[in-house]
């Protein structure tokens, strides 16, 4: 049994225990390696794919450095978003305050790139230092004529999901500020999907076949006059509800807008996107299209995700992601392919999420809330995991294991989302667990000899 | 910068008017902060888990940026601050932190190092971390069954990266190393910040000197270890730590680095204090700087260089002389840690290469002086910036019109947007596999880099040339 710190230990959850019982949204264990980031880091990645506006750190360099370029949320215009500006604070500014330099920052790279808005992040030293940040950004947007918005993210401030609602906060004060005309009664908002490797391109191309409009893409290629408008759409569809939910409820309690939840990874869970919204409009012709488009999309792609199968079938896989919602879509997404899950967690899951994934999964299966890399390493060897499924900072713990990994993070730079993302990721899956390279490594080495 | 200082190096720039304007802001830093150099040297000692004392966020942003170069686990622990320590204080937040790592790795040492928030809470870390260890039965300097610790300041609104590196490796040094050490034969080397490969090499030149050594960090193998067997929680190698214990012992110190304030390093200290003879070189990139290097080994181990390094040294003057037309006059934009920027001049001056630019986002204040000294040409020719981004870099090779540009990942849109090659060295290596394993010190590392320039330019004017010529 892997060893877990002793406050650690209601964070981990075998099924068939009972009765269920997981703790979780809570402060991360001190020293316990967690692997999330904090409340800047929440703000930063839903922000971030918003390309007309100006991004501007506000604190010391390492907030703005480390998320430089680091996303592959792409834009299919303007490029702002890549580029990293902070106010680079130093010693005499955090004794003085960084208030002048703020305003100076923002009054010359306004000047330099003509952005649509600006978001103001304030960072851990603002916050401790005091710096009048929502002041500073008033005084900008009337000096020059844009919002600038801040977005109040200091890392100590709570946990990530607590910059997803500071990012929410800052995108609500655009909504309504723009005139709705032009937009139609079959409309829609995509919320949650920031458009990595061009994802948001695919569904939106599947709206457009339905016959929906998409008013706003919120935030993947997103564009400050769209958001501005997003009132005027009838629906907003919502993936990666731990981002942003508090946004859809926000636009709900304001406008009147509905919500669903949706997920578009997955050939389940893309069809059922797409039916759900064919069902909220209640127009026989888009369900007639939608139904049409689904068949078409899983023709094309069945015969090569079958023939990946082949091959992958029977193999175990470990999920480890930022949000739970997305591992619910992973779970189904390899069951298609005839995978067990036999370990699945996440940063930020809720008690009602992981309840969620009990149903979901088979007995045995390890779900874990806010898990660490001795944890994770322990569990892979645990449950003798052929691929493990995670981010950046889970890939070396697998590939030292001689476990396969399949990346599905925001550095990605493979569409995995929509029918042709479930072939992408059919052969990201296979192309590591039926690699020969293995055979050099313990874990199948060891195999080979029993 | 104050918005008066900025006023003022505005009026400089307009006297200066081929230069872009400056600006208040840092536009896609040539730096990282300083927790991050101190992270990399406590993950290259014996045992040791690097700790930072700060919010969540940090500790996970540097794993993940240095896991992107590595490919390797790199664990950092935080305490985690939440909004309370903020107000009310760290300590326990550090406590348990400390506590909860000892209990899961079992390590022989945890590196402590400040973030820019505990700083600014005015935190006394040193003091904490000095009543923990009394807590837990450690007064610090003995061994035990707690863990060793070490605290160092590193606060990312104060240097860089590079700083927050040299501050660790002296605090380590000055926090383990006894007086009580008998002398011995062994010479300490910090290197600075090098890749996994130079750190091995410098020990294999070492053996062959017959020089028994403490190389301090020593991440060759905790950053770029081998395919294991079973997940190891620490991962083997790194400096033994009682082979710090006794630095002061050490018959003599060489440390790399030019544009490190002599006063603050590890070397420094361990002369001033023991008497350990340090000897302060510039990393040996380039034949010149390597002499030096190598003569200094040769006055230590009081033997000749073996004939191994005597071919390898032969073999780059004749690879430079093969290669001298193809590079003569080309014009060269190097940029990232001051010192790495200092060594790749070096090379450049000696092979012909005008190194039109030299930037880094360090701010020593020594840079120009040390690229006068380790490749003289007139200001009009090398431009020396410090403190910069890669914003005004680019700003600044749209009008210098270079021929290749040097340095890590980060300036690869530089060179993308120019159309012209990049040769990848130094940190971070993020856009392709192996940046652990690039060699950039010695006569053998120098015939690497002098290769791979020489095969960049090649493969530029093949590439663009209007015959696809098989033989260039």
């Amino acid at each position: 049994m892997t060893n877990v710190l002793h406050e650690r230990e209601r964070q981990v959850y075998r099924k068939g225990a009972e009765p269920f019982q997981i703790d979780c949204e809570k402060q991360s264990a001190a020293g316990s390696v967690s692997q999330r980031a904090c409340v800047f880091c929440g703000s930063r990645v839903v922000l971030y794919p918003i390309a007309d506006a100006l991004h501007v750190v506000h604190g010391p360099i390492g907030c703005a450095s480390y998320t430089w370029d680091i996303r592959g949320a792409r834009s299919s215009g303007p490029q702002l978003h890549r580029l990293s500006f902070s106010t680079d604070l130093q010693e005499m500014d955090v004794i003085r305050g960084g208030e002048k330099k703020l305003f100076a920052a923002l009054c010359e790279l306004i000047d330099a790139h003509h952005p649509k808005a600006a978001f103001v992040y304030a960072t851990c030293i603002a916050g401790i230092i005091g710096d009048d940040v929502n002041a500073v950004c008033k005084q900008a947007s009337e000096a020059k004529g844009i919002p600038v918005l801040p977005v109040h993210s200091e890392g100590f401030k709570g946990t990530k999901k607590d910059g997803y609602r500071a990012a929410c906060e800052a995108l609500f004060q655009l909504i309504g500020t723009a005139s709705t005309e032009g937009i139609v009664p079959t409309s829609v908002n995509i919320l949650g999907d920031f458009n990595l490797a061009g994802e948001i391109w695919m569904i939106r191309e599947y709206f457009e076949r339905m016959g929906i409009q998409v008013v706003a893409c919120i935030t993947g290629d997103g564009r400050v006059d769209d958001i501005r408008r997003a009132h005027g759409a009838a629906l907003n569809l919502v993936q990666c509800s731990g981002s942003m939910m508090y946004l859809a409820k926000s636009m709900k309690e304001r406008w009147g807008t509905p919500f669903l939840r949706v997920s578009y990874f997955g050939i389940e869970d893309m069809a059922q996107a797409l039916y759900d919204t064919a069902r909220f409009f209640k127009d026989p012709e888009i369900m007639r299209r939608t139904q049409d488009l689904v068949h078409q999309e899983i023709d094309k792609v069945m015969p090569q995700i079958n023939a990946y199968r082949r091959d992958v079938q029977g193999k175990k896989a470990g999920i480890y992601v930022g949000g739970a919602f997305k591992a619910f879509s992973l779970v189904r997404a390899l069951r298609l392919l005839d995978m067990k899950t036999v370990l699945v967690g996440s940063q930020t899951g809720s008690r009602e999420d992981y309840e969620q994934l009990r149903e979901l999964c088979d007995e045995g299966t390890i779900i874990v809330d806010d898990s660490n890399p001795l944890e994770l390493a322990g569990f892979l060897q645990e449950k003798d995991v052929d691929l493990f499924i995670g981010g950046v900072k889970e890939r070396p713990i697998a590939y030292k294991l001689g476990v396969g990994f399949c990346d599905h993070n925001h550095e990605r730079k493979e569409a995995l989302a929509g029918f042709a993302g479930m072939v992408n990721f059919a052969r990201e899956v296979h192309s590591t667990v039926m690699s020969p390279v293995w055979q050099f490594t313990s874990r199948k080495r060891n195999e080979t000899a029993v | 910068m104050s918005a008066d200082t900025t006023m003022t190096e505005g009026l400089n720039i307009i006297q200066k008017s081929a230069s872009p304007p400056s600006y208040v802001s840092t536009r896609n830093a040539c730096k990282l902060c300083a927790p991050l150099g101190a992270s990399l040297v406590f993950r290259g000692i014996e045992g040791a888990v690097p700790f930072l004392h700060g919010s969540q966020g940090c500790a996970t942003y540097m794993r993940r940026y240095i896991i992107s170069h590595f490919r390797e686990p790199m664990d950092i622990a935080a305490s985690g601050f939440s909004e309370s320590s903020a107000i009310f204080g760290g300590g326990e937040n550090l406590r348990r932190g400390l506590q909860n790592v000892t209990a899961q790795y079992k390590p022989s040492m945890i590196g402590v190092a400040t973030t820019c928030l505990c700083e600014t809470i005015g935190e006394d870390v040193a003091a904490m971390v000095r009543e923990y260890a009394l807590s837990e039965g450690q007064d610090g300097r003995t061994e035990g069954h707690a863990p060793q610790l070490v605290h160092v300041s590193t606060p990312s609104y104060s240097g860089t990266h590079v700083d927050g590196f040299h501050a660790a490796v002296r605090s380590v040094v000055e926090t383990l190393a006894t007086p009580e050490a008998t002398s011995h034969h062994c010479v300490n080397f910090f290197p600075g910040m090098v890749s996994a490969a130079d750190l091995r090499y410098l020990k294999e030149i070492a053996e062959d000197f017959e020089i028994s050594s403490l190389l301090l960090p020593d991440y060759s193998e905790t950053l770029d270890g081998p395919a294991l067997d079973a997940y190891q929680k620490i991962p083997a190698g790194g400096t033994p730590i009682q082979g710090i214990r006794s630095a002061a012992g050490a018959r003599a110190s060489i440390e790399f680095g030019r544009t490190v304030r002599e006063r603050d390093t590890a070397a420094a200290f361990l002369e001033r204090t023991f008497g350990v003879r340090a000897h302060r070189l510039g990393l040996p990139i380039g034949i010149n700087e390597t002499d030096r290097f190598f003569s200094t080994l040769k006055d230590i181990a009081d033997r000749p260089a073996s004939r191994k390094h005597e071919l390898e040294r032969g073999r780059l003057i004749d690879s430079y002389v093969d290669g001298h037309k193809y590079v003569f006059g080309k014009r060269a934009i190097v940029y990232g840690e001051e010192d790495l920027v200092v060594g790749l001049a070096a090379l450049l001056a000696e092979i012909g290469i005008i190194p039109v630019l030299c930037a880094s986002g360090g701010k020593s204040g020594a840079l120009r002086q040390a690229i006068a000294e380790v490749a003289p040409s007139s200001p009009e020719v090398t431009e020396v910036c410090d403190d910069t981004d890669f914003m005004s870099i680019g700003e600044k090779a749209k009008l210098l019109k270079p021929d290749l540009l040097i340095g890590n990942s980060k300036g690869y849109g530089i060179a993308r947007d120019l159309g012209i090659p990049l040769v990848r060295v130094g940190f971070p290596i993020h856009d392709r596999i192996g940046g652990q394993r690039i060699l950039h010190l010695g006569y053998r590392g120098t015939q690497q880099l002098f290769d791979r320039i020489v095969n960049a330019l090649l493969e530029y004017k093949q590439q663009t040339a209007e015959i696809g010529y098989s033989y260039m």
